[in-house]
């Protein structure tokens, strides 16, 4: 079978060049500049990277951590990459997230005493409204009022902000308290960790933040594939990505699809508050997202918008996440804020730069094709 | 009558002192945005001169080699950014948002491994600080009523970027529409093929355009950390590049309304220090959350055509390919 390229035209190249080979040479170029840095700052880049390595699997209770950071960059990825498929850009992960996070902290306050099972479903169902509605406001705009989707998301990141920072302080903060913190959630919702669940099949495992979010992040991926590539709704959203007047003779409405793509990515990205709030935290803290949703976007270019790729990508970054905490106690000169250096490379790289490789590539597989024939 | 007048005055001093890094930064995205590069790296560009300038002017003693050392670092990540999406073509608001996180990362890092502080650079010595300027006539004014303590603590009295500041917004209003350099600007952010078609390079005016931009963002950053502040601090941008920004959108992307939005933002920040906890009169106490957020609610209404239009310049943020 002849492979295509992404016109339907027979492609020169073999398909794992583009969807393997040149994002592995982007993420190694990323690594390469950081070895680099560190390298500058007095340190030892193979040595920073066995610590890095060993402090993300180097133990269960470290894996464990790695997975809880995994689930996060799985939920905000996949919600980067449903609005990338419709052609969107959705820079307000964040805010979605953070913004959902009063919808699960509400459900944790409020629950107390009930079984986990149904504060875990009623929190998802109020994490994804209250993210997808904070989403569909930039959509609307960018449908039927002409905004551009990246400002106003920007915007509303800011504006979710200074909601929260005002719901935080002022209404929700635990009485006799200095910190912004609401009271702690009842101990019935806590969501069960993974190592409760693993401990009744007999695999014993160390304390970690890692609990049954991650499973439903699993699920999401295998959700989000189903959808997009086998639903009525995922080839509209898909169409209008590539085309949006091709679109609307297929008898799509552009402005529908965009909706639609944004509330499932703000809902996508408010599920995060599920994993921290009510698996990890059980209160809601200020700023509690740290960035979150900004790294989805480094994991939805990584893994190429598809929920295999943002798997692996996750758990890349997830591994980074937990690893680079390890570093700062290894190496005094090392700060944690190494591995925001790391995922702004790859964004950039992964991202920006992604045809940095493909022209000396590619003509290097055609020159040996033409020779084999 | 006194106190309201020295009221009025230091909030319209607070107000200009907190516009002008503003001012630069939404002078850059306008210089980068009319020829058709969309910067939302605005943010990250500032926060490398501001590392890079308080690092200089602290090693040096110079605020003068702190502000040159900022321009450089900016104008490197400006650069960076004009590779990515003028000449390989990339996705610019993924190349902005690339430079904003690899900076807020890499301005603490380096700062944790040189100076040892949490990520902040020591604090700055007054010399090595650009120093407010008394301007003559200050105390020749001094007794006239209103005027003069308007002449003392408005006009008078800023730093040198600060006038610095004021007098680009006509320049980029003479650069933008009354020079050939500014007509191929602004052709080139509407219709690039046009500009090609005349023999004018595409590539060579965004990279001009770009390099601006880097250098206004480096002496934006500059002044954050050696004229306003005293020293860098993780973090200390704070999201003005994103502000500014949205001045610029909101000054539809025009030099002098973009001077009004920053210094209408400026002024909502600089009167939610004063409303802090005060009553006004008939509406109570306003949060101060729901000030700070009032720039993004506005810019939000502004883009969505409910307050006024703003059109961004055509060509903005695809990059442009020539026809083979």
């Amino acid at each position: 079978m002849a492979t295509l390229d992404g016109f339907g035209r027979p492609a020169d190249v073999p398909w794992w060049v583009g969807l393997v080979l040149l994002p592995l040479l982007n993420l190694l170029a990323a690594f390469v500049i950081a070895g680099g840095v560190i390298w500058v700052l007095g340190v030892d880049p193979v040595a920073a990277l066995k610590v890095l390595v060993w402090g993300a699997f180097g133990d269960t209770d470290l894996i464990g951590f790695t997975l809880y950071y995994t689930t996060n960059f799985i939920f905000a990825g996949l919600a980067v990459a449903i609005a990338f498929h419709c052609g969107l850009f959705n820079i307000g992960g964040e805010g979605q997230a953070y913004i959902a996070g009063l919808g699960v902290g509400l459900v944790g306050l409020a629950m107390g005493g009930w079984p986990w099972p149904v504060v875990m479903a009623v929190a998802v169902i109020s994490a994804a409204l209250f993210g997808g509605i904070w989403a569909l406001v930039p959509a609307w705009l960018q449908a039927y009022r002409g905004s551009h989707i990246v400002i106003t998301t920007i915007m509303f990141n800011f504006i979710a902000a200074s909601i929260m920072n005002y719901v935080m302080v002022d209404v929700l903060i635990a009485p006799g308290q200095q910190a912004p913190e609401s009271r702690a959630f009842d101990p019935s919702t806590h969501l069960p960790s993974l190592q409760d669940l693993l401990a009744l099949f007999g695999i014993r495992s160390r304390t970690s933040f890692l609990n049954v979010s991650f499973l439903l992040a699993v699920a999401c991926c295998v959700a989000f594939w189903v959808f997009v590539w086998h639903t009525r709704w995922g080839y509209g959203i898909r169409t209008v990505g590539q085309n949006e007047r091709a679109a609307v003779y297929a008898g799509i409405r552009p402005g529908h699809m965009i909706m639609l793509a944004m509330v499932i990515s703000g809902a996508l990205a408010g599920l995060v508050a599920v994993n921290v709030l009510l698996g990890a935290q059980h209160r809601i803290i200020l700023n509690y997202t740290g960035g979150v949703g900004f790294v989805g976007i480094a994991v939805a270019l990584m893994g190429r918008n598809h929920p295999l790729g943002i798997f692996l990508s996750a758990l890349l970054f997830g591994a980074l996440y937990q690893g680079g905490s390890e570093l700062n106690f290894e190496f005094p000169k090392l700060s944690t804020e190494m591995v925001v250096v790391i995922q702004g490379l790859i964004i950039l790289f992964a991202g920006a730069l992604e045809n940095l490789f493909r022209p000396q590539v590619e003509a290097l597989f055609r020159r040996r094709l033409r020779a084999a024939a | 009558m006194d106190d309201i007048l020295l009221t009025i005055v230091s909030v319209a001093g607070a107000t200009i002192r907190v516009a002008t890094p503003l001012v630069f930064a939404a002078l850059a995205g306008l210089y980068a945005e009319r020829s058709g590069v969309v910067d939302i790296g605005l943010e990250g560009k500032m926060l490398a001169a501001a590392f890079a300038a308080a690092a200089a002017a602290h090693v040096t003693g110079s605020p003068w080699v702190g502000l040159l050392a900022g321009i450089a670092a900016s104008t490197l990540f400006a650069l960076v950014h004009a590779y990515a999406c003028i000449t390989k073509a990339g996705n610019q608001v993924v190349s902005g948002m690339a430079i904003n996180i690899l900076v807020a990362g890499l301005a603490p890092t380096l700062a944790i491994a040189w100076f040892g502080l949490g990520g902040n650079t020591p604090s700055l010595a007054s010399g090595a600080r650009f120093q407010a300027i008394r301007l003559p006539f200050v105390d020749l004014l001094a007794p006239v009523p209103i005027i003069g303590p308007i002449y003392a603590q408005v006009i008078s009295g800023h730093n040198i970027l600060v006038y610095i500041a004021a007098a680009l917004v006509p320049l980029t209003g003479w650069v933008l529409f009354r020079t050939r350099f500014g007509l191929r600007l602004r052709a080139v952010g509407e219709n690039p093929s046009a500009v090609d078609t005349a023999g004018v390079s595409v590539v060579a005016l965004r990279y001009r355009a770009m390099i601006i931009c880097g250098v206004l963002c480096g002496v934006a950053g500059a002044y954050l950390s050696t004229a306003h502040g005293a020293a860098f601090v993780k973090d200390m941008t704070a999201g003005k590049g994103f502000l500014a920004l949205a001045a610029l959108i909101f000054g539809r992307w025009l030099p002098w309304p973009a001077l009004f939005a920053c210094l209408l933002f400026a002024l909502t920040d600089a009167m939610q220090v004063r409303l802090q906890g005060t009553p006004i009169p008939g509406i109570g106490v306003i949060p101060v959350q729901f000030i700070q957020m009032l720039p993004y609610v506005l810019t939000v209404l502004l883009l969505a055509g409910f307050v006024g239009k703003a059109i961004a310049p055509k060509a903005s943020g695809i990059p442009y390919v020539k026809e083979r």
